[in-house]
């Protein structure tokens, strides 16, 4: 029982002193081998590159960035309007848009997320399962010009109804007011309700949910089964027990999937582009015509525009990066705090 | 306790069970399955009572019309029905737990019901441009606007997508392969850091992306709008889904197996090569076709790097390259019914493209780092059976050289 591995280092062994003592010190590490040398260097080099790529995003957007946000200084964060060729521009309008396209669209997602994440981890039968985790992960892939498709040619006649309903009876609440529209004229267009925030909100949860779900559900199906099976043994319903143990032990997962939906949808652009008719000024009644966002502005305006407009839409493009930046950091700290910190692979 | 209260209750003495008088009739096996005849009787009187009750209250007694309020109100009758019924047998706690069961499934069913539309709907509405033949083998540059979808198609979207893709994948396989073994064979804090930046860039809007690329490749080192520009953009974006992928996979391969390979005195890079890829093989494959899905469907990069074009160009190296969805997005754009049959025909080829890489990251993947097929298993334990064979061969020849007749 005294056998010591030879160059293992760190004596854990019982008898310290059966060690074949010839003198030398042994390397803790094993001899590294000329070829492994350049394999490591290989792989910290693939490691570098990736860095660099990703610090370069950054970067670059700052160095293009910094004419246009030396010409507007800080009415860059004040301004609505975007006319950078006659130096009246700013992101006050898009990124209202932006985040009020993301609220929405996060509101919506996350009792959906959860409820399936919550019925494929803890009701779904084994076998049906990994085909409902396959079916979720292909959501997750639909290209975001289908759901803009769908949002902009199926989807919109059907909400329209639904957001008249609420305006109606809900507009006392200054979040769903609709300017212009009459609820008691039966002849009224609906077309002041077409391409609102709402619409495109409900667009881009359904291309977030997938998303928080599949963090929720892995931080769910991580829950220790002794506590499951302790809350069952005690007498607790599935409900009970989920509410016990699943829901306190996932809450990380929850939060920190809620903050990468969230992320998700302030970068969304194609689908929002598609659905909204862009306005270039602060709209919160999110169901009326007229919405924009920070990536439908870039798509928008990418084209026509100047030098100094690029350097500009790359100012608008460096503030989005910063907010999904700032969004993702705190998701994953979130999900890292909790007793499921390691559970957050998506 | 109890023994003194029987003890008191019959005078002092044991009661035992009367083994005569017992009911010797055989026990019925219990009922263990967690659905009852109840519970599926209780759904079904619900579901029928909510679309009766909706039905009366939209058809008889109120003047609505919306199929999505039908929808809507049928529901909320049905968990509330339910509810009811279930209270009939149950106490309150199995009511709640019940209807949160009815509610979470729901809620999925709803998911799944949107996906299945969302796809449906595109490869239905893409059917009429389909069917033409010509949408496979033309582009867009000699067909009007007002010409019918028996001409024209999109081939140059076709191959500008399938170009564009394998550039960036030619870039990101062999770049995010070996940064995900980095991230697990050389940990540290530097791998640590790598891993972070990886993780916050996983949310990168892809517009950004595009900008980027814009910024440095275009701008910068001066090459033109291409469909190279357009790969490079989506190569930034899938790099760090399939880093993250591939870490998750690799991490997963047995320490015992790495050990293993270490003991026998194999050096770190025979062990990545000969143990730890081939190991994690079908998972890494997943990854990467995942990876590829996400990157083939990305529009806003392609509009920014490339941008549009109505002719074939087979060239990524010059001149704009349109891809599928920036087709999609192009051609739904106009207000003419046949372009937007073609913009629903290139949606729907670029929904079956994915649809088809998912059956194929299924059919290869899914399965852990070591878990095999059972074909793959079948052919192990005959490598195996054939080994063993071959060994005693050689055993008995050597133990009886002298005698080679005695076989």
């Amino acid at each position: 029982m005294s056998v010591v591995a030879p160059g293992l280092g760190q004596s854990s062994g019982p008898e310290p002193e059966a060690r074949p003592d010839d003198g030398a010190k042994r390397a803790p590490r094993g001899r590294i081998e000329p070829v492994d040398r350049v394999f490591r260097a290989a792989l910290g080099g693939s490691g570098a590159i990736v860095l660099a790529i990703m610090l370069l995003v950054g970067v670059f957007l700052t160095y293009r960035a910094a004419q246009a946000l030396g010409v507007a200084k800080f009415s860059f964060l004040t301004t609505s309007a975007w006319e950078p060729d006659s130096r009246h521009f700013g992101i006050a309008a898009v990124l209202t848009g932006t985040v009020l396209i993301g609220v929405t669209a996060i509101v919506l997602a996350v009792p959906l997320a959860l409820g399936t994440a919550l019925y494929i981890s803890e009701y779904a039968p084994r076998r049906l399962r990994r085909t409902l985790i396959s079916l979720v992960d292909l959501m997750a892939a639909v290209p975001s010009v289908v759901f803009g498709l769908w949002g902009a040619f199926f989807l919109q006649g059907h909400v329209v109804g639904l957001s008249r309903w609420i305006s109606t009876y809900f507009g006392w609440i200054p979040v769903f007011q609709v300017d212009g529209a009459d609820p008691h004229d039966p002849l009224q267009a609906n077309t002041v309700y077409t391409s609102s925030t709402f619409i495109a909100g409900i667009v881009v949860a359904l291309m977030v949910t997938p998303i928080a779900c599949s963090v929720m559900r892995e931080t769910f199906s991580q829950a220790p089964a002794g506590e499951r099976e302790g809350a069952l043994a005690l007498g607790s319903t599935r409900w009970g027990m989920i509410r016990a143990v699943v829901l306190p032990y996932g809450r990380g997962g929850v939060i920190g999937g809620t903050m990468l939906g969230l992320g998700r949808a302030f970068g969304e652009t194609i689908a929002v582009y598609m659905i909204i008719s862009p306005v270039f000024e602060v709209q919160p009644h999110i169901l009326q015509n007229g919405a924009n966002s920070v990536s439908a502005l870039i798509a928008l305006r990418y084209g026509s525009a100047s030098d100094f407009g690029m350097s500009a839409l790359m100012a608008a493009g460096l503030a989005l990066f910063l907010l999904t930046l700032v969004v993702n950091f705190i998701a994953s700290s979130i999900a890292a705090r909790g007793r499921s910190g390691a559970g957050t692979e998506a | 306790m109890t023994t003194d209260l029987l003890n008191k209750q019959a005078g002092g003495t044991t009661v035992r069970p009367d083994r005569d008088g017992r009911d010797e009739t055989p026990e019925v096996r219990r009922h263990t399955s967690s659905l009852h005849t109840s519970d599926v009787l209780g759904l079904l009187g619900a579901a029928v009572g909510s679309l009766a009750l909706s039905a009366l209250l939209f058809v008889w007694i109120a003047p609505f019309d919306s199929i999505l309020g039908f929808v809507v109100v049928a529901y909320l009758l049905f968990v509330g029905l339910y509810a009811v019924l279930v209270s009939f047998d149950e106490n309150g706690v199995a009511v709640r737990d019940k209807v949160a069961a009815v509610l979470w499934q729901s809620l999925a069913v709803l998911l799944l019901a949107v996906l299945v539309m969302v796809v449906v709907y595109t490869l239905w509405r893409g059917r009429s441009a389909l069917v033409h033949l010509n949408f496979f083998t033309e582009d867009m540059s000699r067909t009007g606007p007002l010409q019918p979808l028996g001409e024209g198609g999109v081939v140059h979207a076709i191959v500008g997508t399938l170009e564009q893709i394998s550039i960036s994948l030619a870039v990101t396989v062999p770049l995010g392969l070996s940064c995900a073994v980095f991230l697990n064979e050389v940990p540290g804090r530097y791998a640590r850091f790598v891993r972070t930046i990886v993780e916050a860039m996983t949310a990168l809007p892809s517009i950004v992306t595009g900008l980027f690329i814009y910024a440095t490749v275009i701008l910068i080192l001066g090459i033109d709008k291409s469909g190279f520009a357009a790969a490079l953009a989506l190569g930034v974006m899938m790099l760090p889904i399939i880093i993250r992928a591939a870490d998750v996979v690799i991490r997963l391969v047995p320490g015992s197996l790495r050990e293993a390979s270490y003991a026998l005195g194999a050096s770190r890079w025979r062990t990545v090569w000969t143990v730890i890829l081939p190991t994690a093989r079908s998972g890494l494959t997943t990854a990467v076709i995942l990876g590829t899905a996400r990157g083939i469907g990305e529009t806003s990069p392609v509009l920014l790097t490339s941008g549009i074009n109505a002719g074939l160009n087979a060239d990524p190296g010059s001149g704009p390259q349109i891809s599928l969805p920036l087709a999609t997005f192009d051609l739904v754009r106009s207000p003419q019914p046949a372009y937007i049959a073609r913009g629903f025909g290139s949606a729907a080829l670029l929904m079956a493209l994915v649809l088809l890489l998912f059956v194929l990251a299924r059919v290869i993947g899914g399965r852990g780092p070591g878990e095999l097929t059972r074909n793959q298993r079948h052919r192990r334990v005959q490598a195996s059976r054939r080994d063993v064979a071959r060994m005693t061969r050689r055993a008995r020849l050597r133990s009886a050289p002298t005698a080679p007749g005695s076989d």
